[in-house]
């Protein structure tokens, strides 16, 4: 597998100017001959399918859905990074570029981290445009919010719907183009191959998730923008749909898996209260601005918070990351939270929680500011839990929450499978080892309205169109592909054993959790790869669907989510086991400083891991070497 | 925790519904409503029996996805909350519950509790965005805008398109839905040129989408998860009188 990076030469900050001059167009006349589509309508998607039928592609969009609008990027909370400098307070964009890298851990490309910091000013310009309601200061101004590891601010937001507003300008943005015809859209159709002919990606396959009826769909390029794998650990704070399959099958056709194992845990989650769970609700990380993270100093003190002195309580963070303190980054936060409770903690009734506390907040600014601030949230949290946060302290612990791994893919945004783009979440881009907060809604829109459909072009002014080709050849690939899909489908639903999609998607998380968590180590890992592969095997013999799949059957979209999750958990395990170095996100317990600090190693582990799918024998690592060309590799610090 | 539920089985858009009983036992207080249905289903699929459709997504009361009306109310008893947030705590042990899809004739059933909504997409798809191109755009600070008014159109924005305004309403009107998203663009300078046109195309393609006309009863305002307020849909009735009365005159 060849991992070309196509980084363009010359001064870091010049590379995407010049990218983009060299870059060769296509003319508009010819533009409208190409079919793209895009898979996927969050942020990425719908910024992606919109911006290219603006300038004349011929966009099919897909989304499983029933509308573009729900794509889980609508429950993004806090906010977006810009390095607009409009605060005045020293931002630039080297500094978002360099907080991107150090933040990630020293696991990116700089060249791709630059590019998006410095089309991040862009991103706001255009939502504004677009009638995004971001919060403003009395001079009319926008305002600024901090987000942890920044010592700026630079993060803009809509209350704690920010997520919300920039997906629905973005949906404004596509609707515009489907009214004009300029975009198909297919919503409530789900991708379940792509179409591989003569080595180049040159189509789906779709069932229609309401009448099973499937069909296959050709274009010269496919766009996969269909977000992250959060779900492969079964608790998380993604959306119920949110799923590997289009990427993984795009593995398993040949793309490259950057990474799989970089999981990001989110340090403010409600904590779990019960075996019936079936999600954990985020609170956003702009609480850190007002909320101080602290546990008792004494072990098993179950007294109220109230009536636990300030001098028996310790802020941890505050303590042990005196520069950033209560905005230490997420996984440094996280394992911090981890640590307590393991070390017995802990509040709350299963003692897996620290209090998020707002009562020096309060009183330095009074309620009604910090409702303005976090209204939404404080009722969220407040219908979940039954506890008032104004009156005592929130409960927080961490849970799984976003995935930096995805398909690899070059400076164009092109997989290792020509034809075949990812964009947004669902590849590996721009944050290492863990994705800075506010990090992602910007990476998802650069790519979509100012990265994809530039680099697009480059690779389609060499393709000839598909509509002005004979397609009988690809035509007869695509039903075979469609064929296989549908023996799958059978096949899942002949099983008729005993055991729900659902059950063997909780047995899986348990695994993921326990052993690919926030901490790992290799004898874990290793049961871990056993213990999917026994699980899997269960699953082939013994699961339960019910229905047909002619009909609108939910029980069957399950299954085919849990039938690649079960394979791709594996996957994750075996890269997570590979990387003897702790990074970001990724901690090895072997591998630590003496204070419990990751230890990183640059000498051998500075690079992307990238597998490559062998079919029935073991995946292989390929490597792509990461060059440091701007920044020093120092010991990530935020004390 | 035990229930008696009595819910809208329906097996097409073509086939005529019917409730069917279930009972449910050992539900925590602390369970969401749609934990308690997930649960339910558990128990169909372990008696081969098909599990009850309804859609979901986010389950925390942003998507817009779930669309329950239950015991008569969409998205059930709590003000200000959707069915995904709704907690089996506003439920009284032993209690029994109706569960039933939207019901307006612009969403028919899928299946079970499964409606489509493509027609509040139609709405949005016909004038609900503003003309600009990606890219070509000044900059986000040239114009300032009051925070008062930056304020009112977040309120406004901030409808998650469910739909229980259409549902909750006895003419199927989906005015809220509407009058939301023109007060948010009609409020903001850069949504101005178009309002006109904007007003005019939304409120004729909720027409022809077969939604009825609003007479004020405030059924919607008082089920709206997102609390957006009926004062929105007076400035939509303004917004439409303007621009009629200019496009009569051809102005
Ligand atoms: C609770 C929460 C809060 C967050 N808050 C923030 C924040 O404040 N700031 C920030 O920067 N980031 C935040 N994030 C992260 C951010 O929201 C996501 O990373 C981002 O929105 C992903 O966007 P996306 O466009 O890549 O994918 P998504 O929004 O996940 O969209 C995926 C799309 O792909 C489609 N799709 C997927 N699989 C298939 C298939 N097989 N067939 C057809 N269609 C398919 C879906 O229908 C959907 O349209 C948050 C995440 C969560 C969970
Ligand atoms: S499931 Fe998203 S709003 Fe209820």
């Amino acid at each position: 597998m060849l991992l070309d990076g196509k980084i363009p030469p010359g001064n870091l900050s010049d590379k995407w100017s010049k990218a983009k001059f060299d870059m060769k167009l296509v003319s508009p006349a010819n533009k409208r001959k190409y079919k793209v589509i895009v898979v996927g309508s969050g942020l990425a998607g719908a910024s992606a399918a919109a911006t290219l039928a603006e300038l004349g592609y011929n966009v099919a969009c897909f989304c499983f859905q029933d509308s573009p609008r729900r794509a889980h990027s609508i429950a993004a909370q806090g906010g977006i990074n810009a390095a607009k400098n409009y605060q005045g307070d020293g931002d630039s964009v080297y500094r978002l570029f360099y907080d991107t890298i150090k933040g990630g851990d020293f696991r990116s490309r700089e060249a791709n981290v630059h590019r998006l910091a410095e089309v991040s000013v862009n991103i706001i310009d255009q939502a504004v445009a677009q009638g995004v309601p971001f919060a403003r200061d009395y001079g009319g101004l926008l305002a600024n919010r901090s987000f942890g590891g920044a010592q700026v601010s630079r993060t803009f937001y809509a209350k704690g719907q920010t997520g919300q507003q920039l997906l629905l300008g973005a949906y404004s943005s596509l609707s515009r183009q489907i009214s004009k015809g300029a975009v198909n859209m297919f919503t409530r159709s789900e991708i379940l191959d792509l179409v591989i002919h003569e080595d180049q990606a040159k189509g789906i396959v779709v069932r229609d998730l309401i009448s099973g009826k499937m069909t296959v769909h050709y274009a010269d390029a496919v766009v996969l923008a269909t977000g992250g794998y959060g779900n492969v650990f079964f608790l998380s704070t993604n959306a119920a749909g949110c799923n590997v399959t289009a990427s993984f099958r795009a593995y398993k056709k040949g793309a490259g898996f950057a990474n799989p194992c970089f999981t990001q845990i989110h340090p403010t989650c409600i904590p779990v209260s019960g075996h019936f769970q079936s999600k954990l609700t985020l609170m956003s990380e702009s609480l850190r601005n007002d909320g101080r993270v602290w546990v008792p100093k004494k072990k098993g003190d179950k007294r109220p918070a109230k009536e636990i002195a300030e001098d028996e309580r310790d802020y941890y963070l505050e303590r042990k990351y005196p520069s950033f303190g209560n905005l230490a980054p997420r996984d440094i936060a996280s394992r911090s939270a981890k640590e307590a409770c393991d070390a017995g903690l802990g509040v709350g009734d299963s003692g897996l929680g620290v209090y998020l506390d707002f009562s020096s907040a309060i009183e330095r600014l009074g309620e009604q500011a910090i409702k303005e601030r976090y209204g939404n949230l404080f009722h969220m949290y407040e219908k979940i839990t039954n506890e008032n946060p104004y009156k005592v302290p929130m409960r927080i612990y961490p849970a799984v929450h976003y995935t930096m791994g995805g398909l690899w893919v070059d400076y164009h945004l092109q997989t290792t499978t020509p034809g075949l783009f990812a964009i947004g979440e669902a590849n590996f881009s721009d944050h290492g080892a863990n994705r800075l907060g506010a990090s992602a809604l910007m990476q998802g829109l650069a790519d979509g309205y100012f990265v994809l459909p530039y680099t697009i072009g480059q690779f389609l002014a060499d393709q000839r169109p598909l509509s002005q080709s004979e397609t009988g050849e690809l035509e007869k690939s695509g039903q075979d592909t469609c064929q296989k899909v549908e023996n799958k489908l059978n096949k899942l639903i002949n099983i008729k054993g005993k055991k729900s999609p659902l059950q063997f998607h909780k047995e899986l998380g348990e695994i993921m959790w326990d052993k690919c968590g926030m901490e790992r180590d290799k004898k874990g890992l290793s049961t871990a790869i056993e213990d999917i592969g026994s699980l899997r095997e269960e699953f082939w013999q013994n699961l339960n669907v019910t229905g047909s799949k002619e009909s609108f059957n939910q029980q069957l979209e399950k299954a085919g989510r849990v039938a690649d999750f079960l394979e791709f958990g594996e996957l994750m395990c075996r890269d997570a086991k590979e990387r003897e170095e702790s990074c970001g996100g990724h901690f090895r317990t072997e591998h630590q400083t003496e204070d419990g600090e990751a230890k990183r190693n640059d000498k051998d582990f500075s690079h992307v891991s990238v597998w490559q799918s062998q079919d029935e024998k073991a995946p292989l690592c390929h490597k792509e070497k990461l060059v440091f060309e701007n920044v020093k590799l120092v010991t990530r610090s935020y004390k | 925790m035990r229930f008696t539920l009595f819910i809208w089985r329906q097996s097409n858009k073509e086939e005529k519904g019917r409730f069917k009983k279930y009972q449910v036992d050992d539900i925590s207080s602390s369970m969401s409503f749609l934990e308690m249905l997930d649960l339910l289903n558990e128990q169909l699929i372990n008696k081969n029996e098909d599990p009850v459709t309804f859609d979901h997504d986010c389950r925390e009361g942003i998507c817009g996805s779930c669309s329950l009306v239950i015991n008569g109310v969409a998205h059930g008893p709590e003000r200000g909350t959707t069915a995904c947030q709704l907690h089996m705590r506003s439920f009284k042990d032993g209690e029994t519950i109706h569960i039933e899809p939207w019901r307006a004739k612009s969403f028919p059933i899928n299946k079970d509790l499964s409606t489509n909504r493509r027609s509040f997409d139609s709405i949005i798809q016909s004038g609900g965005f503003i003309s600009i191109n990606s890219g070509s755009v000044p900059d986000a600070n040239s114009t300032p805008i009051p925070k008062t008014i930056a304020d009112k159109a977040m309120d406004a924005a901030a409808c998650i398109g469910c739909g229980a305004c259409a549902a909750a309403c006895k003419n199927s009107s989906a005015m809220l839905f509407v009058a939301a998203k023109v007060s948010q663009l009609s409020s903001l300078p850069q949504g101005k040129a178009e309002a006109d046109k904007r007003v005019l195309k939304m409120i004729s393609t909720h027409d022809k989408e077969g939604f009825g006309s609003c007479t004020n009863t405030g059924a919607c305002e008082a089920v709206c998860p997102k609390e957006i307020s009926i004062g929105h849909i007076a400035k939509l009735n303004r917004e439409f009188i303007r621009a009629a009365f200019k496009s009569d005159l051809n102005l």
